[in-house]
């Protein structure tokens, strides 16, 4: 285990996770943890797996070895790799967004949201048929459930396209709405899969002030995989380095920046420098 | 100089264009080559009774018509600018505002025209019988609708459910007496059962493999009706099934307690009738008003949700897998509502009623109508069901193609050129777009550009 000191039990603990595709090693005996209340960020150059352990962690994917377990504030553990995908979002409260933004395009941005509220709504509407017939803990329900997308509407800067269909809305406005949608599920933990991909820097800016919010005055642990250094550096507290499905370096911000088997593996490094950092890395 | 770039430009402009005629008139003979090779086996020959036997006939003119026919039509669409059509779909959003706004005050008045239409001075037992079977196929239509249009989830099996509804109340009535009242709401529960059977063996398939199972599930469902000899009656099918009663009363001419008698009224056979009309306008407008609240329910945003992107939604937390059943059931149970009427109105089922043809008729009234459209299902199946009748005899034809024209033998060609006219102009049927569920100002249509149609 790390020796990190931490002062709280660890929100996320992924211990030994190996995936593989056939003949393919997607992921290699990775461990990490994300720490409560704290925004972790994985990264690595194209193809190091990131997803892939995402999908581990969301239930998408099944992992060949290794154990995830997840501790709720109240203190529940679950264990990750058992769950299916919809009992992950459900009742272990991790939520995610994903690389090629996935909203219901055909819906309008409320609708979007609502549907994240799903299981909210489905309790109160009694099986359905207490909805049929308009009873009132379901008419109460849902007027909580637009209230509650309203707030994350004005958050994001939406509110005046609540009744656009999601698709028309531009590129970076769909972002921020997967990643409200998420927050509509009421997660722990919010895995956000590159969220600043195809953001101009006036955006990725706003998204940062977004994460940092939802950190700070929501209280939820942020779990995030990012080619954007801006946002990855400026606003992580934890990073983890993958590189061909191994992590190569874990810590701090300051620490993965100065660590050479990161520069070599993934920042690049000057041509003078190839021979000292391959004589560090290899010694 | 400039002069002669010019010309060089005028002349490449011209040969470019002559290309271009030639590219069109190549085409047009291809058509007209098709049509030639379509047309001899279906037209060319044609036998006729004679004195000594039958004589056969070649028609080579009528085959010549419609090769010119073709011919021309292919070269006139050819000359469309196609620029322009790309245009009209960038316009079709406004039509589609337009037609739904036209729409929304056309549903209310259908409905108005639908509760006095027996009323009509017009109203004889042919109207009523027809717009019996225009309804039935309305309150199929809005089933289905919301396995395939809300859901989208492809079914070509739909009609399963509807015999499962019809033969339930069938035998339910023959082996324990009970009344169409009570059968109904078991036929219907019968029929959500069967479609959670099926649902299960399809969660995992999608688009064109779930298509071909639920045709299977459909075809299963009719050969066992076909073959259960001792259960179903087999190709004799079930007779003598009790009509239904009017609180007691029954619709007979004779005896106790019947309607005529009660009312004072004197006997007529079209009473059942219009009382058959009114119980299917009633189970069809239950059926049409649970969808649109359903519509409005977490699970129908659910099942939309699931249409758009089912992984999104597993994201989100929701199973997927209830919530497909559920929309089987569901789009099941008003098929065996349905089925369970259509037993008690003809006192007779059998399983030539429940063909693969039935099937697509449903759903090429989903289709025609818009999907997840109710007023678009519900126009659809007035022109489908009710159109094909019209055209029966449709004496302004005659006028056109004189006077021994007979319309019976042409209504399926005039039907389907309509058809293939409608899915040209509105792809994705009459309203394709979506009205939102909720809204937090206004509610705006959505294109159908964005929406899905579904995948599984």
């Amino acid at each position: 285990m790390p020796q990190a000191a931490t002062t709280s039990e660890p929100i996320l603990r992924v211990e030994h996770l190996t995936m593989r595709f056939g003949g393919l090693v997607a992921i290699d005996d990775v461990s990490m943890e994300a720490r409560r209340g704290e925004i972790t960020a994985i990264i690595g150059p194209n193809g190091a797996g990131k997803t892939t352990v995402f999908n581990c962690l969301t239930g998408f994917y099944k992992p060949t070895v290794g154990m995830i377990t997840l501790t709720r504030g109240n203190g529940h553990k679950f264990l990750l790799e058992r769950l299916d995908d919809h009992v992950i979002a459900r009742t272990a409260g991790v939520a995610r967004t994903f690389q090629n933004i996935r909203l219901f395009q055909g819906m309008t941005v409320l609708e979007n949201l609502l549907v994240a509220q799903h299981r909210r709504l489905m309790d109160a509407s009694r099986f359905t048929i207490g909805g049929i017939l308009g009873l009132a803990g379901y008419r109460r329900a849902e007027k909580a459930a637009v209230e509650k997308a309203a707030a994350w509407l004005e958050r994001i800067d939406l509110i005046d396209r609540a009744d656009d269909a999601a698709g028309d809305l531009p590129y970076g406005a769909q972002r921020r709405l997967e990643i409200a949608r998420a927050m509509c599920t009421d997660p722990e933990l919010l895995c956000l899969d590159e969220p600043a991909a195809g953001l101009n820097p006036r955006e990725s800016q706003e998204l940062n002030e977004l994460l940092l919010s939802i950190r700070n005055d929501d209280g939820i642990s942020i779990l995030l995989i990012e080619h954007d250094m801006g946002v990855v550096m400026g606003i992580s507290d934890h990073i983890a380095v993958l590189d061909y499905g191994v992590k190569i370096s874990d810590g701090t911000p300051a620490e993965v920046r100065a660590d050479p088997a990161v520069i070599a593996a993934y920042l690049g490094v000057e041509d003078e420098e190839v021979d000292d950092v391959e004589a560090e890395i290899s010694s | 100089m400039a002069e002669t770039v010019t010309e060089t430009t005028v002349a490449a402009a011209a040969a470019r264009q002559h290309g271009a005629l030639r590219r069109k008139l190549i085409e047009a003979l291809v058509a007209g080559l098709v049509a030639f090779l379509l047309s001899v086996p279906m037209f060319a020959f044609r036998t006729t009774d004679a004195p000594g036997g039958l004589v056969i006939e070649s028609r080579w003119s009528l085959v010549a018509v419609l090769v010119a026919l073709a011919f021309v039509g292919k070269l006139a669409f050819s000359f469309i600018d196609t620029s322009r059509l790309t245009s009209a779909a960038g316009r079709s959003d406004t039509v589609t505002s337009a037609l739904s706004t036209l729409f929304n005050l056309i549903g209310p008045a259908l409905i108005a025209f639908a509760i006095i239409l027996p009323f009509l001075p017009f109203s004889d037992r042919y109207i009523m019988d027809l717009a019996i079977l225009v309804l039935t196929y309305v309150m199929l239509g809005w089933g289905l609708n919301i396995v395939v249009g809300l859901a989208g989830l492809l079914d070509l099996g739909y009609v399963a459910f509807y015999a499962v509804g019809a033969y339930s109340y069938a035998l339910l009535a023959q082996h324990f007496g009970f009344s169409f009242w009570i059968c109904l709401p078991l036929a219907g529960i019968l029929a959500a059962f069967w479609g959670i059977i099926l649902g299960f063996p399809v969660l995992r398939l999608r688009g064109d493999y779930l298509a071909i199972v639920t045709l299977a599930f459909g075809e299963i469902i009719r050969i066992v009706l076909l073959n259960w000899y001792q259960f179903t009656g087999g190709p004799d099918g079930l007779s003598r099934i009790p009509r239904p009663s009017f609180f007691g009363l029954e619709f007979k001419r004779f005896g106790e307690g019947s309607f005529h008698e009660f009312f004072g009224l004197d006997y007529s056979s079209l009473h059942r009738i219009v009382f058959l009309y009114y119980i299917i306008l009633v189970l069809a407008l239950i059926t049409n008003w649970v969808t649109i609240r359903m519509r409005r329910l977490p699970i129908g945003r659910a099942w939309e949700a699931m249409r758009e992107d089912e992984i999104a939604c597993k994201s989100l937390g929701i199973n997927t897998v209830t919530t497909k059943l559920s929309a089987f059931a569901i789009g099941a149970m008003f098929g065996g509502f349905a089925g369970s009427f259509f037993a008690t109105k003809q006192g007779f089922i059998s399983p030539e009623s429940f063909v693969f043809l039935e099937s697509a008729i449903i759903l090429a009234i989903v289709v025609l109508g818009g999907m997840g459209s109710q007023i678009g299902v519900a126009i659809a199946a007035i022109v489908l069901i009710g159109g094909l009748e019209y055209l029966r005899d449709v004496t302004f034809l005659k006028v056109i193609f004189g006077e021994d024209f007979d319309p019976k033998q042409w209504r399926m060609v005039i039907f389907g050129f309509l058809m293939v006219t409608v899915m040209v102009w509105r792809p994705r049927g009459l309203i394709s777009g979506r009205t939102p569920s909720i809204a937090l100002k206004e509610r705006r249509a959505i294109g159908s550009d964005l929406v899905k149609e579904g995948h599984g």
